[in-house]
């Protein structure tokens, strides 16, 4: 079976020998598009995350079948380039095997809500697994990133650390972040 | 553990640096923390005696397995990420070099290797935790379409067994399965679908055995991969205030790194492999590989591919030598990835234990003796279970003084999941244990739980349960006439943080529950702990730790390049960022280029123990004082300087195998964590609102990189307090899946408040501690201490589940 759609803005096609392959398999192995993630491939983790015709939808989950003339957008094509900027300067990647999923779903995301609070923000990414990071700066990530699509200026990113010299003291605290 | 490999040779002079010599000025003499770019420091060039400045690149040295390599031009280090001109030196938290193509989607992890013609292999496991192997019939694997070799014990080319300690796991099964998931035949063919199909039809006749699944009957058995006392003073002989006598049960948790196992081997034609993989320390599979192959390890090359996470699963072997096995017999690149299930077996877990610990006080709240047994289960085979056996039984009291013990511990062989590293190391599960103890016994006592851990605090100076006499601290740093100690200070800091108040308002989100809607706020009861950790950094007992690096210092198109050649894994943790950081601090130059982590370069031990930063920083360092030295006097006009360097920490003894006695570990690292936690008593369900973290990290060297490790660390002891656990019935996993394995999510994970000391350890590059595993330590028996508070209940068993919560319903407080 032959299924035509666009990726990240260009036409590709595919031909699928199996009417169960599932998009991320498609876009992966057929299409060597390599940034869409495979860490659970059962809807789980949220690696995978892509738009499809807008929405975030696991890719793991989607059949390529059903995605005759759709549009797909990946970590490539889907994500603000502030979005990525932000999760740079507020060391949101480590492992960074979860960035790609992660950043399709704030791009979203942000693009439903310019300004989220905590609560939304979480609630918005609760289909994200990272194991790395302890989502603390992934959180940070997200508010830099709206300030910086808000009005364009980059934005300092949430002050946790206070560069004191290094003396053996009691007095030495580098840090203290606010929660 | 495996010997020195590829130590360099060659023309860079290799000695080893002993970190003891240096002074603190020396530390931080070289122009330290330049805000940009900055040239080579100026003195050098000066012109002051003879350099021995290097020549042009040799050109493929004889022994080129073993010299470090300089390609000019650069080539990409692993991921495919080239190291673009980055300012920031040691302090600072500069852009880490993989930053970029990881939000762009263009970094190569070892999951994303792709070669023309390549075949996809996959392996064929037991069903069964215990069973004969009676026959294999691969006829009709074999002839299906597509399929290019299945391939059984009987291929293995040469030694049939190996082990990152103890060469006792085979290849492939012989006459016998161990454990459920253990591999029994590998295939590869044209696509992993077809691979997979093709294990369906290997024909496997077992004859089925009762497994051995219970540690304490393997113990009693006398079936155990080590037995560890640790002896001091005389417990029974002493009179005690209070004492406190409670069982402890730790399940079995997974690392889950994101990223599967995976790699990809290529014959050379010549009979020769290159094998591209994930994994922790590339020197060690190596050397575990090379025999399995029946090679010589100079036929094959192995590069570290890029790593979606590690924690520890990826010290073992996996796809190693079954993919490489494939590529041999069929000629073709071989790809081999696991999906989730596979990987929830294919790599060992952190042990599980049971363990019975009596502590007892006086009635000044001084702790008199302390006696353990620790039984953890290592599973089927031997993995690192002895050196894990090691550090639950030497840091079996935590950070506290006490002059009578008597501790067993020992490592179960079982037909459970083999276990073996997760970050903690042996650390974690007794670190619940006796942070419980000691809040029970401070109950007991009527003494505050800070009060009484202070009181029995270590110091300088202090003796630890094995001997061992705590150094790391400035010795001229005094208490009120008393020695320093760090663990005090770190409780007391707990003071100008406040417990966060209950909001009102709360948003549902917010409540045990979260999204599920389960409660407006009725039956929910807040409660506070706290928990402390140590943890051992780098290699012990004994155990030769090194780590090498080689810098190329040169001038490019007018600036100075410093290229640095090191095997170290970038596991996530950001090591690369730091390589650079110590470089430009150093050296001063323009631009670093990281070259490729591969076996070309000398080992760089394992990204494990929190001993990166130390080791390989320590050897980044050390390599660069030694291209300073060599450019005393030299123009790096007239050629470029280069030199490799091998760091040791201080030699560490074995623990007596008696008496558990002896200076078994070069640096103690501690943490303290304060968890606030909301539970609805009435359904069981644990909000965590809070964790505040005071560690001591000795010198912060990227403030950045340190969050997200403690951020991290915390995150999975929380998962291990409250959800994360591997089930297994009579050896047989029960929830291989992220859906039935739960690891914490976004909603799961507080806002932390940290809180950094720097203690610096005369001894260590920069003064540094590791940072990496400790929080993983405390959080967990803190988080468990809030819960006690808040319920009441002995809660002696994690991860704490609902039915431990609600089985005492309706007799809370």
């Amino acid at each position: 079976m032959r299924v035509e759609m666009r990726v990240d803005g260009e036409p590709a096609a595919a031909e699928i020998d199996r009417p169960g392959e599932s998009l991320l398999t498609t876009l992966r192995d057929r299409l060597g598009r390599y940034g869409t993630k495979n860490a659970c491939e059962q809807g789980e983790c949220g690696s995978c995350t892509v738009l499809l015709d807008g929405d975030p939808v696991c890719a793991c989950l989607v059949a390529t079948a059903q995605c005759e003339g759709r549009e797909v957008k990946t970590v490539v094509g889907a994500v603000p380039r502030p979005v990525r900027d932000a999760f740079i300067a507020c060391g949101a990647v480590q492992c960074g095997f979860c960035t790609p999923g992660l950043l399709v779903s704030v791009a979203d995301l942000l693009a439903r809500d310019g300004d989220p609070n905590d609560v939304q923000i979480r609630e918005a990414l609760a289909g994200n697994l990272c194991r790395c990071t302890g989502y603390e700066k992934i959180i940070d990530a997200v508010h830099a990133a709206a300030e910086l699509m808000s009005d364009g200026t980059p934005a300092p990113t949430r002050a946790h650390w206070i560069t004191t010299p290094v003396v053996p003291s009691a007095a030495n605290d580098a840090t203290e972040a606010a929660p | 553990m495996p010997d020195a490999l590829n130590e360099p040779t060659g023309r860079a002079a290799t000695t080893a640096s002993t970190p003891g010599e240096r002074t603190p000025d020396e530390r931080t003499s070289p122009s330290p923390a330049p805000t940009g770019p900055v040239p080579v420091a100026p003195a050098a060039s000066a012109g002051l005696e003879t350099a021995v400045p290097a020549g042009p690149v040799p050109a493929a040295p004889a022994a080129s397995h073993a010299a470090p390599e300089f390609p000019t031009p650069p080539t990409r280090a692993a991921g495919g990420v080239g190291t673009p001109h980055l300012p920031g030196g040691v302090g600072s938290s500069p852009t880490r070099p993989d930053a970029e193509a990881k939000v762009n989607g263009t970094f190569d992890y070892a999951s994303d290797l792709d070669f023309p013609g390549m075949l996809w292999g996959h392996t064929l496991r037991s069903p069964h935790p215990s069973a004969r192997l009676r026959a294999i019939d691969t006829t009709t694997a074999r002839a299906m379409p597509g399929v290019a070799a299945v391939l059984t014990a009987a291929d293995v080319p040469g030694k049939l067994h190996y082990g990152l300690i103890e060469a006792d796991q085979p290849v492939l099964a012989l006459d016998q399965v161990n454990y459920e998931g253990e591999p029994v035949a590998i295939i590869a063919a044209e696509t992993l679908d077809l691979a997979r199909r093709a294990a369906e039809l290997i024909d496997v006749d077992y004859d089925i055995l009762e497994p051995a699944c219970d540690p304490e009957e393997a113990v009693a058995a006398g079936n155990w991969f080590r037995c560890q006392p640790v002896r001091l003073g005389d417990p029974d002989a002493q009179t005690p205030a209070a004492v406190v006598t409670r069982d402890y049960v730790v399940g079995m948790q997974d690392q889950a790194p994101l990223g599967p196992e995976s790699g990809a081997a290529l014959p050379t034609g010549d009979g020769g492999i290159e094998l591209y993989v994930a994994t922790q320390w590339v020197h060690s599979d190596l050397e575990q590989i090379a025999p399995c192959l029946g090679l010589e390890p100079d036929r094959i090359h192995m590069a570290i591919a890029g790593i979606g996470g590690a924690f520890g699963a990826r010290e073992d072997l996996s796809v190693q030598v079954h993919m490489a096995m494939l590529a041999l017999a069929t000629g073709r690149p071989v790809k081999m990835m696991y999906d989730r299930a596979e990987s929830f077996v294919g790599h060992v877990h952190r042990h599980p234990a049971r363990m019975r610990y009596e502590h007892a006080a006086d009635a000044d709240g001084k702790l008199l003796y302390v006696k353990a047994r620790i039984v953890l289960d290592g599973g089927a085979y031997a993995s690192t279970t002895e050196a894990v056996v090691g550090n639950a039984a030497s840091l079996a009291v935590g950070p506290y003084e006490v002059e009578h013990v008597s501790i067993d511990a020992w490592g179960a062989r079982t037909n459970n999941p083999p276990c073996g590293a997760m970050r903690g190391f042996g650390g974690v599960q007794t670190c619940f244990a006796y942070e419980s103890q000691m809040d029970a016994l401070a109950e007991v006592l009527g003494l505050d739980p800070l009060e009484f851990r202070r009181r029995n605090a270590v110091a300088q100076g202090s003796k630890l349960i094995t001997g061992q006499i705590v150094d790391a601290y400035d010795p001229a740093r005094a208490d009120g006439g008393t020695p320093f100690s760090p663990l005090a200070d770190m409780l007391g800091r707990f003071k100008d943080m406040p417990v966060p108040a209950v909001p009102t308002g709360r948003d549902i989100v917010e409540l045990p529950g979260g999204t599920g809607n389960t409660t407006h706020g009725e039956g929910v009861r807040r409660g506070v702990g706290y928990g402390v950790g140590l943890k051992n950094v780098c290699y012990s007992e004994g155990f030769d730790d090194y780590s090498t690096a080689g810098i190329r210092l040169e001038l490019v198109d007018g600036q100075t390049v410093a290229y640095v050649r090191t095997a170290a894994a970038e596991v996530g943790q950001g090591h690369w960022s730091l390589q650079a950081q110590i470089v430009r601090t150093e050296l001063g130059a323009d631009r670093v280029e990281l070259l490729p982590n591969d076996t070309k370069a000398g080992s760089a031990g394992s990204s494990s123990a929190s001993r990166q930063s130390y080791m390989t920083g320590g050897a980044v360092k050390a390599a660069c004082e030694a291209v300073r030295e060599l450019m005393r006097g030299h123009d790096l006009a007239d050629g470029p300087i280069e030199a490799t360097r091998v760091f040791r920490h201080r030699a560490t003894k074995p623990m007596d195998p008696v008496t558990g006695q002896g200076e078994s570990h070069v640096q103690l690292a501690l943490c303290v964590h304060r968890a606030t936690v909301d539970v609805d008593v009435e359904l069981g369900l644990v909000k965590v609102v809070d964790l505040t973290c005071v560690q001591d990290v000795g010198k912060i060297m990227n403030p950045v990189a340190l969050e997200g490790q403690i951020h991290g660390g915390s995150a999975q002891g929380l998962g291990l307090a409250v959800m994360e656990e591997m089930i297994t019935a009579q050896g047989r996993v029960k929830n291989a899946s992220f859906t039935d394995y739960l690891i914490p999510t976004i909603l799961d994970m507080p806002p932390m408040r940290l809180r950094i000391v720097e203690n610096a350890d005369p001894e260590a590059p920069y003064g540094l501690r590791g940072a990496g595993e400790p929080p993983t330590l405390s959080s967990t028996p803190a988080i468990v201490a809030a819960i006690r508070d808040a319920t009441g209940l002995a809660l002696t068993q994690i991860p704490v589940r609902p039915e431990h919560l609600t089985a005492h319903f309706g007799r809370q407080p």
